[in-house]
């Protein structure tokens, strides 16, 4: 079975965001870029199905600049056999990246998608459940277990209010969570291989697909800042604050 | 506007994410409700008497007794060809169903809205919550998630809405549910609590947090909750989590200890009205957000302040 993994280029998750002074957005200009962590587990994922002898082929996909390239390339080296890059300048929003994964799968005809649940740039938590429905396939969101048998895949979700656990028909899409497993660092030896390992460039245009944003972000602020309060000398004060604050009798 | 607001229920009840999600609806227009469940005319007609609502449309068939997006989403979608705007709270319930139904519309959700700022323009979190970004939607049909923590709750009583029953779209065949492990609250829930006592790593086993954690939190009324370090390490379950990609919580004090402050577990948080927080390291970032610091160790602080309260 193939298995698709859509991964995404975001600021690294260890750099502050700094909002830029004339409120277009987040200042992305010579800082630290990596993968989603979310699509990081996506990865892993596919590439433990296939370990297991369940997939035989995964394909990374990344829609975005030219420099997705490098986010691909780092899902070739952790173990995805081939990549797509569908490239462009362009803000997609997850609506435009599902119909181009949509026609993605038409081509690929995947029997799993494994997506990170959320990028953590836009924070949208969107794409997996938008590619579900435009396929009218299954979806378990927020996995932190997946098992695949007999042309169904059991997901344990992570819910409100503790797991869930549903059975859905193959093909379907899993969106993953934190828990679902560690992923793997590549291997220097991987990281080499994954050079020649083959990367396919398309763009929108060459899925017939229109990418036009429906949203405009016309202003992006810093939220307002918590100041710093003041620090207590021991249990007693802390009490004491605590009674009048009212939470404590 | 008609809105159709997303009613999360457990079956018996209507949960208070609802509530909030119906302020931020009543600022677009007309308030209408949707209730979808098995053998749900309890929470129907809690539902109809929540202030400012008008009709509660009422799905009642198995295929929706779990929620299941791939049953849900064709029911809301049907409901939108007479509707303006899908509202939901951004329970997980909701965040799985809405972008389903959004690509059935052929439009672009809003996810986690702050604020309502027009007929078709929203600030929302974006980057944890270190910016906040204002859009404007071109989609003729709205499809929101709301943060709840952002939006008053309409008061759960007043209401004289009328009940509907609406026909099942049925069982799209796609997905069945298996089974759930639901946690028995003995406390407060998370997003609902007045005050929040989290653990984080520096907690270093479950034992630990039934011993210093929980008695703490009984002392005080509170729910607990946890930093992603602590699930991870398997001191508590997943549903503790705060944080970005956790749970977003917002009480009036909120007690972070041996938590270090990552961005990641600030961005679920930082809008409790006091933090507290209890860290031997005084460099923590934990402490550039809080109201009251106490630095010190957690294993002779909190067993001497659970006593002292
Ligand atoms: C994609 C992604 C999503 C994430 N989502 C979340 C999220 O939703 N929520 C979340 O919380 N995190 C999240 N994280 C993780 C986050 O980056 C941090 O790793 C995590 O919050 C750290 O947890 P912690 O503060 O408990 O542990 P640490 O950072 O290890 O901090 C432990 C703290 O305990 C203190 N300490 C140690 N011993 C003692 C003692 N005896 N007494 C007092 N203090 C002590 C230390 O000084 C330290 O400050 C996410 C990360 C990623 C990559």
């Amino acid at each position: 079975m193939r298995v698709l993994v859509p991964v995404k280029r975001v600021l690294d998750y260890n750099v502050k965001p700094r909002v830029k002074a004339d409120g277009s957005g987040v200042d992305l200009a010579n800082v630290k870029m990596s993968m989603n962590p979310f699509d990081e587990i996506a990865v892993e994922e596919a590439i433990r199905l296939k370990e297991k002898g369940v997939v035989t082929e995964i394909v990374a996909v990344s829609v975005g600049e030219a420099k997705c390239q490098e986010t691909l390339r780092t899902a070739l080296a952790m173990g995805a056999d081939r990549a797509i890059l569908v490239q462009t300048d362009d803000r997609v929003e997850p609506l435009g990246v599902a119909k181009l994964l949509a026609k993605i799968v038409a081509e690929e005809a995947p029997e799993l998608v494994i997506l990170g649940k959320q990028a953590i740039d836009d924070d949208n938590n969107q794409t997996g459940q938008m590619l579900a429905g435009l396929l009218g396939w299954g979806q378990g969101t927020f996995a932190s277990a997946v098992e695949i048998a007999d042309g169904h895949a059991k997901v344990t979700r992570e819910v409100d209010g503790g797991l869930e656990t549903d059975d859905l028909k193959l093909p379907a899409i899993v969106t993953t969570d934190l828990r679902l497993n560690e992923p793997r660092y590549a291997s220097l030896p991987n990281i080499m291989k994954a050079k020649s390992k083959p990367m396919a460039t398309k763009t929108p245009a060459d899925y017939g697909v229109d990418v036009a944003p429906r949203l405009t972000v016309t202003n992006v602020v810093e939220p307002p800042r918590r100041s710093a309060g003041v620090k207590v000398a021991d249990v007693d004060e802390l009490v004491t604050k605590l009674k009048a604050l009212g939470v404590a009798k | 506007m008609k809105t159709l607001v997303w009613v999360e229920h457990d079956g018996k009840a209507v949960k208070d994410a609802t509530l909030s999600a119906v302020t931020a609806a009543a600022k677009l227009g007309e308030v209408h409700l949707l209730v979808a469940g098995q053998g749900v005319d309890g929470v129907a007609a809690e539902a109809a008497v929540i202030a400012g609502v008008g009709k509660v449309h009422v799905a009642d068939d198995a295929a929706y007794a779990h929620g299941l997006a791939e049953n849900v989403a064709p029911l809301v979608a049907g409901l939108m060809a007479t509707h303006d705007a899908f509202v939901a709270p951004a329970t997980t319930t909701a965040k799985n169903i809405a972008p389903r139904v959004a690509a059935l519309l052929d439009v672009m959700q809003v996810s986690d809205i702050l604020s309502v700022e027009g007929a078709d323009s929203f600030t929302r979190p974006i980057y944890a919550g270190n910016a906040i970004a204002t859009v404007k939607t071109s989609d003729k049909k709205l499809v929101l998630t709301v943060r709840t923590t952002a939006f008053d709750k309409a008061s759960p009583t007043g209401g004289t809405g009328s009940v509907e029953k609406v026909a099942s779209t049925g069982d799209a065949g796609l997905s069945s549910f298996a089974g759930a492990e639901i946690a028995k609250l003995e406390r407060p829930e998370l997003t609902s609590a007045k005050v929040i006592v989290s653990g984080g790593r520096a907690l270093q086993s479950s034992e630990n947090f039934k011993t210093l954690i929980e008695p703490l939190a009984d002392k005080l009324g509170a729910a607990v909750g946890a930093s992603r370090a602590a699930v991870d390490a398997g001191y508590v379950p997943n549903d503790y989590q705060v944080g970005q990609t956790g749970k977003i919580v917002a009480p009036e004090v909120y007690i972070a200890i041996g938590i270090s402050g990552a961005i990641q577990h600030l961005a679920g948080m930082k809008d409790s009205k006091t933090i507290i927080a209890i860290n031997k390291d005084e460099d923590a970032p934990i402490f550039q957000v809080a109201d009251i610091g106490l630095v010190g160790d957690l294993y002779k602080i909190v067993p001497e302040l659970t006593d002292k309260l």
